[in-house]
C-alpha cells in the first residue's frame, strides 16, 4: 500500500519534474519567453498536498506555481499553451508563467507580487462560510513570503474568524537569491502562526507522503470548525529563482547535497529493490510531456484582435 | 420618498443591497457595532447577522479578501475609512482586484465595492485630507464613483454593488450629515455611469464632483446674480467618464470648459478631461483648471483654505472664463 502510494507519488512528481525541464529546453530555443520560476526540488509539496483537497476547495499559488496547478488537474496541453501564448492556454495567453489560473480545478491562481494571495485564500474562506459549500481554502507561498505585511495581515484575520485556511509556506531557503536566515532573527517561522493562535508544523517538504499527512489532519480540523492551520515545508530549489539566474550565491557542493535529498531522489532510492520500475515511471512521464508541449506548440497564437477583451463585464 | 441625509441615504442603500443580494457581505474597520467611525454603517450588523463585521485594522487583508471572496461568488462591499489608509494596501486593488477578470479571460470576476471618504474637513491633518480619486481612474479594470448629494449617494452604491467589477465610491465625510433630502430609494439599480446637468447657461461649462459640487453650485448662482449663467454639469462617475455630455455641453457654451475638483491640480482627472475635449475640437477658449495647489494640506484651517479651491476663487476664474 505504502509503495503503491509512493509509485503514484513517484509518478506525480515525474510529470511536474518533466513539465518543468521542458520548460527550460523550450526556454533555451526561444519558443518560451518572458521571466519563468520553475520549481525543480519541491515537487513533493503539491503532490503531497493536493491529494487532501476536494472539489470546490480553492488553491491559491505564487508564481513557482506549475507544479501546483498540474497536481490539482491542470491540464499539461493547457498549460504549456498558455505559457507559450498560444489561445488554447487556461487564460488564453494572458497569465502567462507566472500569473495564470484555472478556477475549473480548483486553482484560483498563481500571483507574481509575493505573498499577496495569501488574502485571497482567506477570501475564498471568508465565502465559504457564507455559501454553505464548506470550502476550505489554501494559500501556498515562500519563506520570502512571511516578511512581507500582508501575509501576517492574512493570517491574524483568518485566526482571528476562525476560518478554515491552510497556509502552506514552501521553505527552500532562499528568498528570491537572498538566504532568508539572513532576513530573520527568529529562523522558526512556525512560531509567527503560533504566536497568532494559528496550530503550525515544520515537516520535511521533500516526503509526500509525510506532507500528505500532515496537510490532511489540519484539513480536516479546519473542516470541522479548527480555523486555520499553517505548514512549513523545508524543502529546496534545484535550481535558481529564475530561468537565468546563475546562483552565484550558491556553492556546487549544496546544489550537490541538495541533489542527494531532493524528493525524486529519495522517493526513487526507497523503491529501489521493490520491482517498481522507476526508469519506466520517467519516461512515461516525459513522454506526457513531449506530447503535450508538441500539441501547445501546434497550437494557434492568442489572436491580437482579442488584447482588449474582458477588461470590464 | 423618505428624508434621508447623505449618511443616511448610504445606509438606506446598504441596507437594501443587503437585504436583495444575499451574496453581499458588508465589513471594514469598526462598521458593525460601532456603526463606522462616521456612523454611515450604523445597525446594519443588528439586521444581517454576520455577514456585517468589524475587521482587524489591515487593509490588505480587507481589500485582499474581498477580491479572494468575490472571484469565489460573493459581492463584498468593504470599506477603507480613509482613503489615505488605501495606500497601505493598494497592491489588492491594482495588482489584484483590477486584473482579475482581464487575465482569467472572464473565467473569474471581482465584484467588490470599496467605500471610502475622502478630502479636507477643518482640522484634519495631511494622511486624512487627500483626495486620490485620480489614482484610480488611471487604473484600468476599476470603476469610480465621487458622488455628492443624498440621491446621488443612494444612486452610485446601489450600481456601484450591482457592478460586476470591483468599484471605488469615494465619499466626503463633510457630506454626511447636511441638511435632509428626499430620496427616491425605490428605483431599479442603474447601470453606472451618467452625469448630470445641475444647472444650464451659455456662458460656459463647469465639469464637477463630489463635494465641491456644492461650491461650484454657490459659485455659479453669483454668477447668474450678475447675469452670467454657466451649465454645471456634475459627472460623479469618473470611470466610466460621459465625455459626451461634456463635450456636447461645451458645444453649447461656446467651447468655454472649466473642471472643477478638490483635488490638487496636477495630474487630477481634470486634465483629462480637458485634453479630451480638445481632441474633441470643442474647445474654443482656453480652458481651466481649479483645484488644490499642489502640495500637502496642512492641519490649521486657515492654512488649509488657503490651498483649496474655495467658493470666491471658483467664482472668480468662472468670471474670467466666461468673459474671454
Amino acid at each position: 500500500m505504502t509503495e503503491d502510494r509512493l509509485e503514484a507519488d513517484l509518478a506525480a512528481m515525474w510529470r511536474i519534474r518533466a513539465f518543468e525541464e521542458k520548460l527550460q529546453a523550450l526556454h533555451k530555443s526561444g519558443e518560451l519567453i518572458g521571466s519563468v520560476h520553475l520549481c525543480i526540488g519541491q515537487e513533493a509539496a503539491p503532490v503531497g498536498a493536493c491529494t487532501e483537497l476536494v472539489d470546490g476547495d480553492a488553491l491559491f499559488a505564487t508564481y513557482r506555481g506549475h507544479g501546483w496547478a498540474l497536481a490539482k488537474g491542470t491540464p499539461t496541453r493547457e498549460l504549456f499553451a498558455e505559457l507559450l501564448g498560444r489561445a488554447t492556454g487556461v487564460n488564453g495567453g494572458r497569465g502567462g508563467s507566472a500569473y495564470f489560473s484555472a478556477p475549473e480545478y480548483g486553482f484560483y491562481g498563481e500571483n507574481s507580487i509575493v505573498g499577496a494571495g495569501a488574502s485571497h485564500a482567506v477570501g475564498a474562506a471568508l465565502a465559504g462560510k457564507h455559501d454553505g459549500s464548506g470550502r476550505i481554502a489554501m494559500a501556498v507561498f515562500g519563506d520570502g513570503a512571511m516578511n512581507q505585511g500582508a501575509v501576517g495581515e492574512a493570517m491574524n484575520f483568518a485566526a482571528a474568524f476562525d476560518l478554515p485556511v491552510l497556509f502552506v509556506c514552501e521553505n527552500n531557503r532562499y528568498s528570491e537569491l537572498t538566504p532568508i536566515n539572513d532576513m530573520v532573527r527568529n529562523d522558526q517561522l512556525t512560531e509567527r502562526a503560533t504566536a497568532l493562535g494559528i496550530p503550525a508544523t515544520r515537516i520535511d517538504g521533500n516526503d509526500p507522503a509525510r506532507v500528505r499527512s500532515t496537510v490532511a489532519g489540519y484539513a480536516a480540523e479546519a473542516r470541522n470548525g479548527g480555523g486555520p492551520a499553517f505548514v512549513e515545508l523545508i524543502t529546496q530549489r534545484l535550481v535558481g529563482h529564475y530561468i537565468g539566474d546563475v546562483q552565484q550565491y550558491r556553492t556546487r557542493a549544496e546544489l550537490e547535497a541538495d541533489g542527494l535529498v531532493e524528493p525524486l531522489a529519495v522517493a526513487t532510492s526507497a523503491l529501489a529493490g521493490s520491482g517498481v520500475d522507476t526508469d519506466a515511471i520517467e519516461g512515461r512521464a516525459r513522454a506526457e510531456i513531449e506530447a503535450a508541449a508538441e500539441q501547445a506548440l501546434a497550437d494557434p497564437f492568442a489572436d491580437p484582435d482579442t488584447a482588449k477583451e474582458h477588461l470590464y463585464a | 420618498m423618505p428624508e434621508l441625509t447623505y449618511a443616511g441615504a448610504v445606509n438606506a442603500a446598504l441596507r437594501r443591497c443587503l437585504e436583495e443580494l444575499p451574496e453581499t457581505l458588508l465589513y471594514g474597520e469598526d462598521v458593525a457595532k460601532p456603526g463606522g467611525v462616521h456612523g454611515v454603517t450604523r445597525k446594519l450588523w443588528k439586521d444581517f447577522g454576520d455577514r456585517v463585521f468589524d475587521t482587524p485594522i489591515s487593509e490588505s487583508a480587507i481589500l485582499g479578501s474581498a477580491v479572494g471572496a468575490a472571484m469565489l461568488g460573493r459581492r463584498p462591499i468593504v470599506e477603507i475609512m480613509w482613503a489615505d489608509f488605501f495606500l497601505v494596501a493598494l497592491d489588492q486593488l491594482v495588482n489584484q482586484a483590477a486584473n482579475v477578470r482581464y487575465v482569467s479571460g472572464g473565467r473569474l470576476a471581482a465584484p467588490l465595492t470599496v467605500r471610502t471618504q475622502q478630502g479636507n474637513s477643518p482640522g484634519a491633518c495631511a494622511q486624512h485630507s487627500q483626495n486620490l480619486e485620480a489614482l484610480f481612474t488611471h487604473i484600468p479594470g476599476l470603476r469610480v464613483v465621487v458622488p455628492s448629494t443624498p440621491q446621488n449617494a443612494y444612486d452610485s452604491m446601489l450600481s456601484a454593488v450591482h457592478c460586476d467589477d470591483p468599484v471605488v465610491v469615494f465619499d466626503n465625510r463633510t457630506l454626511y450629515f447636511g441638511e435632509k433630502q428626499e430620496v427616491d430609494t425605490s428605483a431599479a439599480p442603474a447601470p453606472i455611469g451618467g452625469s448630470t446637468v445641475r444647472r444650464t447657461g451659455s456662458a460656459a461649462t463647469v465639469v464637477t464632483w463630489g463635494a465641491i459640487t456644492h461650491r461650484v453650485l454657490e459659485a455659479a448662482d453669483r454668477l447668474a446674480a450678475d447675469g452670467i449663467e454657466v451649465t454645471v454639469l456634475e459627472t460623479p462617475w469618473l470611470n466610466p467618464f460621459d465625455h459626451d455630455a461634456v463635450h456636447a455641453s461645451v458645444a453649447r457654451t461656446g467651447g468655454r470648459l472649466a473642471v472643477v475638483h478638490e483635488a490638487n491640480v496636477t495630474g487630477g482627472f481634470g486634465g483629462e478631461v480637458v485634453v479630451r475635449a480638445l481632441e474633441a475640437g470643442v474647445l474654443s477658449a482656453r480652458p481651466v483648471r481649479i483645484g488644490a495647489a499642489d502640495g500637502r494640506i496642512p492641519a490649521a484651517p486657515a492654512l488649509a483654505a488657503e490651498l483649496l479651491p474655495g467658493t470666491d476663487r471658483i467664482e472668480t476664474e468662472l468670471r474670467t472664463l466666461a468673459r474671454d
